[in-house]
């Protein structure tokens, strides 16, 4: 990589870091206005994180080390995760073939030490969430490993910035079918794994129906802040892969096509926004059910594109 | 958008729709699933006829006329009234279950695809996924009809593997006289009129539409 590379990344590296909650706040804003409410003020995400980083932190004495490290290593687990996946520029920070594969397994790290976390608690309440997390978890990565094969195939490359960038308009024109349903499978993905409304409610107040929230109730202070920043990350990273799947740019300018990417993804957060206006979650044995519908569509696209290119 | 994507994207969304069938449970939305995947058909041997840069001719026109009127408006509305008359409105315990059904039902589609490349053609199909979509939608079709226990979901899938077999006609719309497709038709409306008829005195007779009550020879 070279040093000039490595310069220009330092700004796009703070506008990707400042960004997450921003997007939070585009979809409490979206409900907001879809129930006829001002809604929280743009920066009160970032509000929330100045004053829990402030707090001191407090430790159960039943909770061992895997308590503390719990989310620290998932926020290291999805910060490393996004230096490897395109989000404002079509290049990503670092790259190899094959860091597809490092990518779904640096969020299936952070999501196991999530869940770890939550089991050392030894709360019930926490257990379930878990339970219900994990569960899920291990239901959306076959539809996104599914939808990355369909880009390896159509890209012929497993280099995660190749597979989303400006080759994929080449797909699109060709086997259109299949990668609209690539997008459709990665959209109930990225639902699932933000726990946004089909599957969780992230407003939720009610111990028995939450699955993420439920998961981090013990945690404080800092701690608390780093869940919550890594949520909001984890829809940046998600978003900007369905982003960049669905919307590629060809021969764009970097200054037209770094800003778009922020109006795209910012669309992304209004959609998601107005799903969780109109819909209510599912019923909690009706979930894998959708999942299974994902992995169905990204199977559907999988065949698609491996009939098309053995022509 | 080019009339082959079109017609690839018309196919792709026939096999969803089928798909979709296995995992609902109200009986109103599968029939207006069956609904839409019949207007999509009914529209494909027109565009395979323009493909290929010709005005699509009388054949093709009472063919798609047939189909709209018959399974897009005639059948959907004797199977929703039947819905509306009776007390049942959903599938409740179908034999395979709903997300059983749907793995089941993609590996139908998977197995159709590996099939469909090693059968030769005697003629170039408009589509490369006329033959796959044609087999997978016979198949799911099929898997509606076994697994369900509620009549009208049984014949739902005898109406879904029908369209599976329309779709294989559409290889050969030139070389099949009309009088056949037409018979076709007239067959499928008749099959349609007498289940519901069936149906309705399961119901009056029985109180419920669940057929595999019908096995037992006598009441315990």
């Amino acid at each position: 990589m070279s040093v000039l590379r490595a310069l220009a990344a330092v700004p796009e590296a703070v506008v990707v870091l400042a960004l997450p909650p921003l997007l939070l706040s585009i979809i409490a804003k979206t409900k907001a206005w879809f129930a006829g409410r001002v809604g929280p003020p743009w920066l009160q995400p970032y509000y929330d994180l100045y004053k829990l980083l402030r707090k001191g932190v407090v430790y159960s004495r039943t909770t061992t080390w895997v308590f503390r490290a719990g989310p620290i290593v998932n926020l290291a687990a999805l910060l490393t995760a996004a230096t490897l996946i395109p989000i404002l520029t079509p290049g990503a920070l670092l790259g190899f073939a094959g860091d597809v594969i490092l990518v779904a397994y640096l969020l299936a790290l952070g999501r196991m030490f999530a869940v770890l976390a939550a089991l050392d608690t030894g709360s019930s309440f926490e257990g379930m969430g878990a339970s219900r997390e994990a569960t899920f978890g291990t239901m959306s990565e076959p539809a996104l490993f599914l939808s990355f094969i369909v880009m390896a195939i159509a890209t012929r490359s497993l280099q995660l910035s190749e597979m989303l960038g400006p080759q994929l308009a080449g797909p699109w024109s060709t086997i259109g079918p299949a990668m609209l349903l690539v997008v459709g499978a990665l959209l109930i993905v990225l639902l699932t794994e933000t726990c946004r409304v089909p599957v969780d409610d992230p407003a939720t107040h009610l111990e028995l129906t939450m699955i993420h929230e439920v998961m981090v109730l013990d945690h404080s202070g800092p701690d608390f802040a780093f869940i919550l920043y890594g949520a909001a990350l984890k829809f940046l990273l998600l978003g900007s892969i369905l982003v960049h799947a669905a919307l590629p740019h060809t021969g764009w300018p970097a200054w037209v096509d770094a800003p778009m990417r922020l109006v795209e993804l910012a669309a992304l957060a209004g959609i998601v926004g107005v799903v969780e206006s109109s819909m209510a979650r599912l019923r909690l044995n009706r979930v894998p059910l959708m999942l299974a519908g994902a992995t169905v569509l990204a199977s559907l696209a999988a065949v698609l594109t491996l009939t098309r290119s053995a022509a | 958008m080019s009339p082959q994507t079109a017609i690839d994207a018309a196919l792709v969304l026939v096999t969803l729709l089928g798909l979709g069938m296995l995992a609902v449970s109200r009986l109103a939305t599968l029939v207006r699933f069956f609904a839409l995947q019949s207007l999509l058909l009914a529209f494909l041997p027109l565009a395979e006829e323009s493909m290929h840069g010709e005005v699509p001719g009388m054949h093709g026109f009472l063919i798609a006329g047939g189909t709209l009127a018959l399974k897009v408006i005639l059948i959907p509305y004797i199977l929703s009234r039947l819905i509306r008359t009776g007390e049942v409105h959903r599938e409740i315990e179908p034999f395979i279950g709903f997300t059983a059904s749907v793995f089941i039902g993609a590996l139908l589609v998977i197995g159709s695809f590996a099939v469909a490349t090693r059968l030769p053609l005697p003629t170039e199909p408009a589509s490369r996924l006329i033959v796959p979509v044609a087999l997978s939608t016979l198949s799911l079709g099929l898997l509606t009809l076994v697994s369900r226990l509620k009549a009208i979901t049984q014949v739902l899938g005898f109406l879904v593997l029908e369209n599976g077999v329309f779709i294989l006609g559409l290889l050969l719309l030139k070389q099949t006289p009309l009088l056949l497709e037409l018979g076709i038709l007239l067959d499928l409306f008749v099959g349609v009129f007498i289940m519901a008829i069936v149906v309705y005195h399961i119901r009056r007779e029985f109180d419920h539409m669940d057929t595999h009550l019908l096995d037992a020879l006598k009441e315990s």
